[in-house]
């Protein structure tokens, strides 16, 4: 079964890019035929000439961008985007999220539709869709948006996974709220799931644990690549049998996202070191675990820093209902969480940490609300890894705080005339505010 | 990559045209060594084969250049301005029929300039703008160039403003606006000035205001700093931005000096859509961003380094005095000191050899020292644009729209009222066909609404705003 990417704006494309070579590497390296030829099939479409050729589209408003990733790609002979598979204007979206949904989507519509037509035809069997795009500016965020809506009228019956990026809190655009808040409230209807990265985070792995010195925008994508391609790259699942598992987009939704509600997925990744120090790590499962689960009890995006006086609230005896007074502060409830560990000696990890129900919130047993997928086979140069998935309350100060700045924004209405002349009113902001509050207020409930 | 054209009306709209077109080709020929007519040149150039005729179509995309044309229209009433242009070394760059002209001039009457004149040649303009808008793959915006205090950049500069309103809505307008200093020896300069801000108020997008007054002190600064005979003080000849040295055109005329700075904010403003860079910024961007609400779009730039020292030995200032300076008094083109006054937004473009974490650096240092409002803490737009201009390392042009303004608005208002309360000159207004004592009253009205606005954003400076109240989500 495949996947079709569909890259939206610089971001989506900058990251989308990094994915493929991410992709491409570890499915190179590995002995492993079966997984690798899994992981070409998912990603690649191989031509007359045994060529390999990406199956993405690449969307933008102006053209920079994809010349530069397509030049790249042909010349490092490994893969390439397809001949036809992109599309892009001359003139940006101007950071406007009205202008790419209501000027620019419509506009373009037919012919990117199009070009998705093509690549998904190219595929044998579609296991879903995933489009990945930046929620501050206004190409990747305002067209994203639309094309999503295009993308579920057209495949209604496919799995639509929306791959986020969230910009540095300190601003890079000034109206980076606003397209945020009109961009997960519309995308929270139509997505299946939202998986989010943010620069903020990214950027702290890539200083401290990586040692990186004068962090450039292709260190952060590198970072995001490689955790993504943690996640969609060929995995068994509990009950496969020994093949890799031919669903992985519809399996990562039916355990993450139970509840319509709650949608919005982070991933953590250990161990992630510079490559410099990767020779001389050594890594064990238990390690690895006990880390991993504290991070995402205490919201640590990073093995470092951890906060370890965070712990589990001690569970009532049965029959006895909890309330939200039990939580503890600073503990990260999560509603489901899917653990991929790949590596040596996989079957010898020990994941009962997880699968306690004191991390999870009460309504969902905690059978249902675990899941874990595995492999031999390491990923992309790392001996040991685990992948950590999680629908829970991480996202939810980011999220909250996002949504308080633009809606401190719009109660001045600074800025509104610029979205309004574009056809999209105030009302359609406070529907939009009213939406994510109504996320965060289910998040904080769990 | 878009294109823009930049329409220059009037003497003083002219003359700085004129420096921005010599100083243009001069950075691109700094970085363009092989000749090629690329995206870049493309931007403010056409690249025709002038033995097909003139002012065809016959427009040459892509290999070497032949002849280059500037995207422009250039206005004034009278000839003298222009007929030098057309004298000088930069006549190849124009088409006659991007000239309009006339001869009398407007006599430092807006009336003239706006009514008069902006009826009589209304359909020329359209024409040529039309021309050069169709010469044009994409067009993002125009420039408008003029002054506020004469007759026709003032007036018939207006005139065009709302002509391009009309005629493309959807392309951005960003005018350079000179304004006049108190001292002005135009007398009417008052008048002129405010009906011309009514109408830049309502019609442009982004208007980059520019006091005569902070471009002479920008010149004697420099020059005081040359002419110190320090020692390490000697200047980079090419580095100043008063200077136009390496250009097309010989001896410098008076006024040159000044006029070379405000090219060289038009040359920063372009730079991120000409040049590539890490984290481009679009024109159109900067409206966006830049602009809350659409009467308050007037931005104050500054432009840092002034000059770079020639003297290699002497280590190159610091990267954070760059930044620094951005923000004081002395590099503002507007007699304003935005560090007491409230920011509502602010973009920084960056030129040259600078990285984000540079340019995040300086934003953590700065902001603790620099008043943003309430609902805009982090209002911070940023661009990075990898070529440095001539004779620099790296530069930084910071537009600000801040409450400072408001004290330009404020003396304008001073000195119009001055004039209006004895209705003195006011019949060189009255007797144009079209003009009435109504364009008096609605034009100070105009302007002192826009006051009133900046002043109340001003009152909510030094309290502490509290963040407005959560919608309530019923659980």
């Amino acid at each position: 079964m495949s996947i079709v990417t569909v890259q939206l704006g610089q971001c989506g494309n900058q990251v989308g890019q990094e994915l493929f070579e991410v992709i491409s590497n570890d499915a190179n390296d590995t002995q492993r035929k079966v997984y690798s030829e899994c992981s070409s099939e998912r990603f690649f479409n191989e031509t007359a000439n045994r060529e390999l050729v990406a199956r993405s589209v690449l969307i933008d408003m102006e053209p920079k961008v994809i010349s530069q990733s397509i030049a790249k790609t042909a010349k490092s002979g490994k893969w390439r985007y397809g001949d036809r598979s992109h599309f892009s204007q001359k003139q940006g979206s101007g950071n406007n999220w009205a202008n790419g949904y209501c000027v620019h989507g419509p506009r373009h519509e037919e012919v990117v539709m199009d070009i998705v037509r093509r690549e998904v035809e190219h595929c044998d069997c579609l296991a879903g869709i995933v489009a990945m795009m930046s929620v501050a500016g206004g190409t990747g965020s305002g067209v994203g948006t639309y094309v999503t809506q295009c993308l579920r009228d057209a495949y209604p019956n496919s799995f639509i996974l929306n791959h986020l990026t969230w910009p540095y809190g300190t601003g890079e655009v000034i109206v980076q709220n606003y397209n945020s808040v009109l961009t997960l409230s519309h995308l929270y209807q139509l997505s299946d799931a939202i998986l989010v990265h943010e620069n903020d985070t990214v950027h702290k792995i890539c200083a401290q644990l990586m040692n990186i010195k004068h962090i450039s925008f292709r260190d952060v994508n590198k970072v995001i690549a490689h955790q993504l391609g943690s996640v969609l790259q060929p995995a068994l699942t509990g009950d496969s049998h020994g093949i890799y598992n031919r669903n992985p987009i519809g399996e990562l939704m039916s355990s993450l996202v139970c509840h319509p509600e709650y949608k919005l997925l982070s991933v953590c990744n250990i161990p992630q070191v510079s490559s410099s120090s990767m020779a001389y790590s050594m890594f064990t499962w238990p390690g690895l675990l006990k880390h991993l689960r504290q991070m995402l009890i205490a919201n640590s995006k990073m093995e470092e820093g951890i906060d370890w006086q965070v712990r589990a609230p001690s569970l009532q005896p049965e029959g006895i209902k909890r309330t939200g007074s039990h939580r503890r502060p600073g503990f990260n409830t999560s509603l489901a969480n899917l653990l991929i560990l790949r590596g040596k000696d996989v079957n010898n990890a020990e994941i009962s940490g997880f699968q306690h129900p004191s991390l999870y919130t009460p309504w969902l047993p905690a059978d249902e609300a675990f899941s874990m997928w595995k492999t031999p086979v390491p990923f992309n140069k790392y001996e040991k890894s685990a992948i950590l998935v999680s629908n829970s309350q991480t996202l939810l100060r980011p999220l909250d705080n996002m949504v308080g700045k633009a809606w401190n924004m719009f109660a001045s209405r600074a800025y509104i005339h610029q979205y309004t002349k574009f056809g999209i009113s105030e009302e359609d902001f406070l529907d939009s505010f009213t939406s994510l509050e109504q996320v965060i207020s289910s998040y904080s409930q769990l | 990559m878009t294109q823009s054209v930049v329409v220059q009306v009037g003497q003083c709209g002219n003359q700085v045209g004129c420096r921005f077109w010599d100083l243009a080709l001069r950075e691109h020929s700094h970085v363009n060594k092989k000749g090629i007519y690329d995206e870049a040149l493309s931007s403010f150039f056409r690249n025709v084969d002038s033995r097909r005729g003139v002012g065809g179509s016959c427009d040459i995309t892509g290999g070497r250049i032949q002849s280059l044309k500037a995207r422009a229209v250039l206005v004034d009433m009278e000839e003298g301005v222009v007929n030098e242009i057309l004298q000088g070394p930069l006549r190849e760059l124009f088409d006659s029929t991007q000239l309009i002209t006339d001869v009398s001039g407007s006599g430092n009457n807006w009336a003239v300039g706006h009514w008069t004149y902006g009826s009589a040649y209304r359909e020329q303009i359209v024409d040529q703008l039309r021309r050069a808008a169709e010469h044009c793959d994409c067009l993002q915006c125009f420039f408008l160039i003029h002054s506020m205090g004469g007759g026709t950049g003032s007036g018939l500069g207006t005139c065009v403003l709302k002509l391009l309103e009309e005629e493309f809505p959807e392309v951005c307008r960003i005018v350079t606006s000179v304004y006049p200093s108190a001292e002005d020896d135009v007398v009417t300069s008052p008048y002129n000035s405010v009906l011309a801000m009514r109408e830049l108020t309502e019609h442009a997008d982004c208007v980059l205001p520019v006091e005569n007054q902070s471009l002479v002190d920008i010149v004697n600064k420099i020059k005081h700093m040359s002419h110190s005979g320090k020692p390490g003080s000697v200047i980079k000849k090419d580095s100043a931005i008063i200077s136009g040295q390496g250009g097309v055109s010989g001896a410098e005329k008076p006024f040159d000096a000044m006029n070379n700075i405000v090219a060289n904010l038009l040359l920063n403003i372009t730079s991120s859509a000409r040049f590539e860079g890490s984290l481009n910024m679009d024109l159109n961007e900067i409206a966006m961003n830049l602009v809350p609400f659409p009467r308050l779009h007037y931005l104050v730039p500054s432009l840092t380094p002034l000059y770079t020292l020639a003297d290699v030995n002497i280590p190159t200032r610091r990267l954070d005095q760059m930044f620094t300076d951005a923000f004081s008094k002395d590099h503002q083109l507007i007699r304003a000191d935005p560090k007491h006054s409230l920011y509502l937004a602010c973009a920084l473009m960056v030129r040259g050899n600078v990285q984000v974490s540079d340019l995040r650096r300086n934003i953590e240092r700065l902001k603790p020292m620099l008043p943003f409002v309430s609902w805009n803490q982090e209002g911070w737009k940023t661009g990075l644009c990898s070529v440095p201009p001539v004779g620099h390392s790296h530069s930084l042009l910071a537009l600000a729209n801040n409450t400072c303004v408001k004290s330009t608005f404020m003396e304008l208002r001073d000195r119009f009222t001055k004039l209006y309360r004895k209705k003195a000159h006011m019949h060189h207004y009255l007797h144009v066909d079209g003009m009435e004592q109504g364009c008096f009253t609605e034009a100070i009205s105009s302007l002192s609404s826009l006051i009133e606005e900046y002043s109340q954003l001003d009152a909510t400076k030094d309290r502490l705003m509290p963040d407005a109240a959560r919608l309530n989500i019923a659980t």
